[in-house]
């Protein structure tokens, strides 16, 4: 049984003890302890079951390779699952869950897929989509759904806060182990600005576990005493808990920060994305063990030998009372010494190797340790714990020579460099045979925008594994005066390269040995992925799902490969691997989003009205990133009865409408009428100070764009007015043309559309109530319809332009932004005589459709132009070009079958669908009925007391009378005639008074 | 113009520094060439200033020219005096091809006041303060609008964002600035 004991433990405090509670049971543990290491200190070593096959799962590492110690973590709105035991920081109170059983992680009946395993094997899901052809539909789909997915889902709102923040450095250093150190003593003494991150809580990495020596100070003093070097200048930032994600393009670098994980609840952002711009990048990321693929090597209690003596040196506790070795390399003879210097028993280190005669193994010897040469496991004996293993021959089939008793097992199959950082800019491998590893390629790196290298990899992440060598490895990197830090540990004589043990093996002991824990992918899986013909490693991983779990296969890949390369008979290069992709490990959905939710989830644009429609009944739409009043509701009225309340009030005394969202651009200098002429299709140079003309804008590819009144303030400046969608983008649009293309046009824009507040005053009463406000002349003789002056209005600084959108008798008037709330009150006060209502969006489209105006983005879709909407008036025939002209003269834009705008009357009286179709006889090549038209504007008017729409009509203007067809569904076909877009008063009796 | 409001009416939060809606500002738009000696003029005589450099805010008391694009400038001068710096620069830029507007009521100004204070625009803006110049106004990003800043005296920066989203970028200062936030950056 795992326990903690006595004595020792580097990183915890037994003055603190904490407890939380694992699947409802209590446990004990330290501040300073992982999940992980607290739950081994009290004998729990299973805490999972597998994806696939339902198999007990314990824990094999201490870090962020770990693939089986997940849990759901917290409760309610703290709720996350796959939490990793391995990294996740003890704190008092912790309510954990294990994953993926039921009824019980000890009795599970999901366990059956174990016994079943041979009729699910590698592809199993894809092969389900074969034969037969119903049973995916049927039975498969269904099945696999509901066991698809690892833990629970959070319900509700995250209690947390997230954020980011931007740094910039010369250099960021990632891995805080001597290697990460040594490098940021060598760049911060020469100045650079250094960040040096960690992803753990701890800085030192594996050398104060290993014991290294540095000039002449253990480890973990020569670590204290560089970080007091380090804290002292202030040109290098530390971070502990902060883990590289990403590399990127130009050293974009994302670094994840866990604020408050270990201290949930303190008010701080639970996570921080650093958003880091990098001049260089260092990876000094350490190397992760690889696991030996002996059969049983995924019962609870196997682990990888770094991590039995991390437990034993960091948090003191034993994996078991006897536990024994299997290695391939001198490194797990540590183990060994570290389980017998903790007093432990250590009944045999299992060697695959011929020989094994370095100094480390003669440490071990000398303590009295049996070490079993050219041996490897034949089988580990237990279920949901180890009890033994069995011994073979490396060389042989698996024989069994010995059974020896054990509670755990410590295995190393050699180590793999941490290059993901280094590859996920580009940076290239290259198979180390000596090593029997992967590491970075120096002559191939990650390049930088200057085509120089962007990435250098130092230390065990650079495939250096002795602590002397990293440290010089380190210090040469950064650029270190001088001379290196000085290590000296025992030397180790080499690996050999073990891909199977033993490597004789059969079929029998093969489907028992696991290369992916988490997602049940074994030796044998990846062996009939070769044989059903998978070549490519990144296929295979996708057949078998080696690797695509939730630890992405930190321990599995190398082994996987290399596996597919012995049953293709190629060599591991060959090979190669899959790709490193960001995040290094996963990262909260939090993170991502940064600060932004709530209130701050996206911009909210508001007018200076905004806070007064809000407290009047304000129906919001969102209109790009403004919100714009739908309509008014008062208390028991509905939307529908609101509307036409509010069109009736316009219609028969004055309405306001808050205009303030659509742009104002203005356009100044000696070239602008030529430039506006341009950009019109009608004559704008011509406009007459004073005046106001409706203007429309093409795209160059014909099709109507924007549409609005331009005003002529002097003799060089125009006030174009757009829509509301249509600010930034034709502020966008003519700075386009003005800085690419006519750049020598003396022409400045400016986009002074939140300058202004605007209110629309409209309806028979507007004038009256405009008087009553004071302070200029608004007669009908003063200021003509599409006529515009400036002057002081109820003490405002006012533009009043005289122009409808609504048919009724109308003025736009544009006060300063500061000023609008001021003078939407006195409007609202002066117009109370007049019962004088605000009117929403809705009133204001049904208003222009009753009076047959077109609204962009109604009536155009980016593919109709001008002609289309029978707007030739608003067409100069006098110039020689305006963008979009060239366009409409070719021969589909001028052509007479376009579909064109028309009225449409119900025969009863009803509402046409939106978006309903006018069909035609027959059908079309896909077997769909033939269509003529469309509904592109349908509203009830409640002026005319029926439905009226526009739309698109083939020949439309030419069918005048003639009663079209609109299917609407369930059968149903509407009726309509084709009349005048224009519902009410044709002549503009009433605009014009 | 007793009616004229900001957008936030001078709301202000404190966390590990103070975040406040400065209240209004004057603040006019000029395009045109700024190397010519028109323009020289008629910014000295709108503010008293030179001609800022590129990326530069040029500070004289309440008034003060920025530097915008390679052909546009905003001047600053109290809210009240904005109308009357039109018609002197308007003035004093005659014939030069120019474009003068008054952009006083399309802004919201914010201060962000403490120790730490560029410790909350790190979190937003996409910024390296390190090398930020003294006398640099910095054209940006305030999370997802558009923004400006300089650094208005030794522990405070002025934010500068449209007005239709004022109350966005309040509410962005305000989580960013929450005590226990620091980036203890030292």
């Amino acid at each position: 049984m795992s326990t903690r004991l006595q004595n020792g433990g580097r990183l915890i405090d037994r003055a603190k003890p904490l407890s939380f509670t694992f699947n409802g049971k209590p446990v004990q543990g330290y501040e300073g302890d992982t999940l992980a290491s607290a739950l081994l200190g009290q004998n729990r070593m299973m805490v999972g079951r597998s994806f696939k096959y339902h198999r007990p799962r314990g824990l094999v590492a201490s870090g962020a390779e770990e693939p089986n110690g997940l849990v759901g973590l917290g409760e309610g709105a703290r709720f996350e699952p796959n939490q990793r035991l391995t990294t996740t920081e003890l704190f008092g109170g912790a309510v954990t869950q294990s994953q993926n059983h039921w009824p019980s992680l000890e009795f599970d009946v999901g366990a059956i897929n174990d016994r079943l395993a041979r009729f699910l094997p590698a592809g199993f899901y894809y092969k389900t989509f074969m034969y037969p052809r119903a049973a995916w539909k049927h039975v498969f789909e269904p099945i696999i759904r509901r066991s698809a997915g690892l833990g629970k889902v959070p319900q509700g709102r995250d209690a947390d806060r997230y954020e980011y923040a931007y740094a910039f450095a010369d250099l960021v250093i990632v891995g805080g182990g001597i290697a990460g150190l040594c490098a940021a003593l060598a760049a911060g003494r020469q100045g650079k600005r250094v960040w040096l991150i960690e992803q753990t809580a701890h800085w030192g990495g594996r050398a104060v576990v290993d014991g290294a020596e540095i000039d002449g100070k253990d480890a973990e003093t020569w670590v204290r005493e560089t970080l007091q070097a380090l804290e002292g200048m202030e040109n290098v930032t530390l971070r502990t808990r902060t883990m590289a994600s990403g590399l990127y393009d130009h050293g974009y670098l994302l670094a994840y920060e866990r604020v408050a994980d270990h201290t949930p609840g303190d008010g701080r952002p639970r996570h921080r994305l650093w958003r880091l711009r990098a001049g260089q990048v260092v990876t000094a990321t350490g190397a992760i063990e690889r696991t030996l693929s002996f059969a049983g090597n995924d019962i609870p209690g196997v682990m990888l030998a770094s991590a039995v003596r991390d437990y034993v040196v960091n948090w003191a506790v034993s994996p078991g009372d006897r536990t024994v070795i299997v290695t391939n390399n001198d490194d797990a003879y540590r183990t060994a010494l570290a389980l017998l210097d903790a007093g432990l028993i250590v009944p045999a280190v299992i060697d695959a190797r011929p020989e094994a005669r370095g100094e480390l193994p003669g440490a071990v010897r000398a303590r009295g340790v049996r070490v079993l040469e050219g041996h490897g496991v034949a089988r580990v004996k237990g279920g949901k714990r180890v009890t033994g293993v069995s011994t073979c021959i490396q060389a042989g089939e698996g024989a069994e020579l010995e059974t020896i008793a054990c509670d755990a097992v410590a295995m190393s199959g050699g180590w793999s460099p941490v290059v993901h950082l280094w590859s996920h800019c580009g940076g290239k491998l290259i198979w180390d045979e000596g090593g029997a590893m992967f590491r970075p390629d120096p002559s191939r790196p990650a390049t930088g925008a200057d085509g120089a290298a962007m990435v250098t990899a130092i230390g065990a992440a650079n495939g250096v594994l002795d602590a002397a060598g990293v440290l010089a490895d380190a210090h040469k990197a950064a650029g270190g005066k001088g001379k290196a830090p000085q290590a000296t540990a025992k030397p180790e004589t080499p690996v050999l390269p073990v891909w199977i043990m033993p490597q004789g093996a059969g079929p029998a002991l093969r489907a028992k040995m696991w290369l992916d824990p988490q997602n049940d992918v074994k030796v044998s899986d990846v062996q009939l992925a070769a044989r059903e013909g998978y070549e490519s490693v990144e296929h295979t991983k996708r057949y078998t799902t080696l690797g695509m779990a939730t630890d992405q296969g930190k321990i599995s890949n190398i082994n996987g490969l290399a596996v597919l390369s012995d049953a293709l008979h190629r060599p591991i290069p060959e090979t190669g691997t899959t790709t490193f992709r960001p995040p290094y490990t996963p990262i909260s959905l939090g993170a991502i989003a940064g600060e932004a939710r709530g209130e701050v989830f996206q911009p909210l644009r508001k007018t200076p009205m905004h806070d007064w429609h809000a407290a009047n009944g304000a129906h919001w739409e969102p209109v790009g990133l403004w919100r714009r009043v739908y309509c008014y509701r008062r208390p028991g009225e509905g939307t529908h009865d609101a509307v036409n309340r509010e069109i009736r009030q316009v219609r028969n005394s004055v309405g306001l409408l808050d205009a303030s969202t659509l742009g104002k651009i203005l356009v100044s200098g000696p070239d602008a009428g030529r430039f506006l002429d341009m950009l019109y299709t009608n004559m704008m140079s011509t406009l007459k100070i004073g005046k106001c003309r409706y203007g429309l804008m093409c795209s160059e590819n014909g099709f109507l764009s924007d549409d609005g009144v331009v005003v002529r303030l002097n003799e060089d400046t125009w006030l174009c007015h757009t829509t509301t969608g249509g600010a930034e983008r034709i502020h966008g649009w003519m700075e386009d043309w003005l800085q690419c293309e006519w750049w020598d046009w003396k022409v400045y824009t400016a986009n002074v559309t939140e300058q202004y507040a605007q209110v629309a005053i409209a309806g028979p009463n507007a004038r009256k109530l405009l008087e009553k406000l004071g302070g200029m002349d608004l007669s009908k003789e003063t200021l003509a319809f599409m006529e515009w002056r400036e002057g002081t209005l109820g003490g405002c600084r006012a533009r009043v332009h005289r122009i409808s959108f609504s048919g009724e008798l109308s003025f736009e008037v544009a006060v300063p932004a500061s000023e609008g709330r001021a003078f939407w009150e006195a409007l609202m006060a002066a117009g109370e005589e007049f019962a004088v209502a605000p009117y929403g969006t809705e009133a204001m489209h049904i208003m222009r459709a009753e009076k047959g105006f077109i609204m962009i983005g109604d009536e155009t879709d980016g593919t109709v132009i001008p002609q289309d909407l029978n707007l030739e008036w608003a067409i100069s025939r006098k110039k020689d070009d305006y963008l979009g002209k060239r366009a409409q003269q070719r021969s589909y834009m001028a052509s007479p079958d376009r579909w064109k705008l028309v009225g449409l009357e119900t025969l009863d009286g009803s509402v046409i669908p939106d978006g309903a179709y006018v069909v035609a006889d027959g059908v079309n090549a896909n077997g769909q009925r033939n269509v003529q038209g469309r509904v592109t504007s349908t509203y009830y008017s409640p002026t005319l007391n029926k439905g009226i729409a526009m739309g698109l009509v083939k020949h439309g203007p030419d069918r005048m009378g003639e009663v079209v067809e609109f299917p609407v569904g369930d059968g149903k076909v509407v009726k309509a005639r084709i009349v005048d877009q224009v519902f009410y008063d044709k002549q503009g009796e009433k605009q014009n008074v | 113009m007793s009616k004229a409001v900001s957008a936030l009416g001078g709301v202000s939060h404190k966390g590990f520094v103070d975040v406040a809606e400065a209240g209004q500002r004057g603040m006019i738009t000029v395009r045109g060439d700024l190397g010519s000696a028109a323009m020289k003029k008629a910014v000295k005589a709108a503010v008293g200033t030179a001609v800022p450099a590129p990326r530069r805010i040029e500070l004289a008391g309440e008034k003060g020219a920025a530097w915008m694009s390679p052909d546009e400038l905003l001047i600053l001068v109290p809210y009240a005096e904005a109308v009357a710096t039109v018609e002197v620069l308007e003035r004093a830029l005659g014939k030069e091809h120019h474009l003068v507007a008054d952009v006083s009521d399309a802004r919201a100004v914010f201060r962000i006041k403490g120790a730490k204070a560029r410790e909350v625009l790190m979190k937003l803006c996409p910024v390296d303060f390190e090398t930020l110049a003294e006398g640099e106004i910095r054209r940006t990003r305030a999370a997802q609008v558009a923004a400006a800043f300089w650094k208005s005296a030794p522990e405070e920066y002025t934010l500068v964002s449209f007005r239709s989203v004022a109350g966005y970028v309040m509410a962005l200062l305000e989580v960013s600035a929450r005590a226990g936030s620091e980036l203890n950056l030292g």
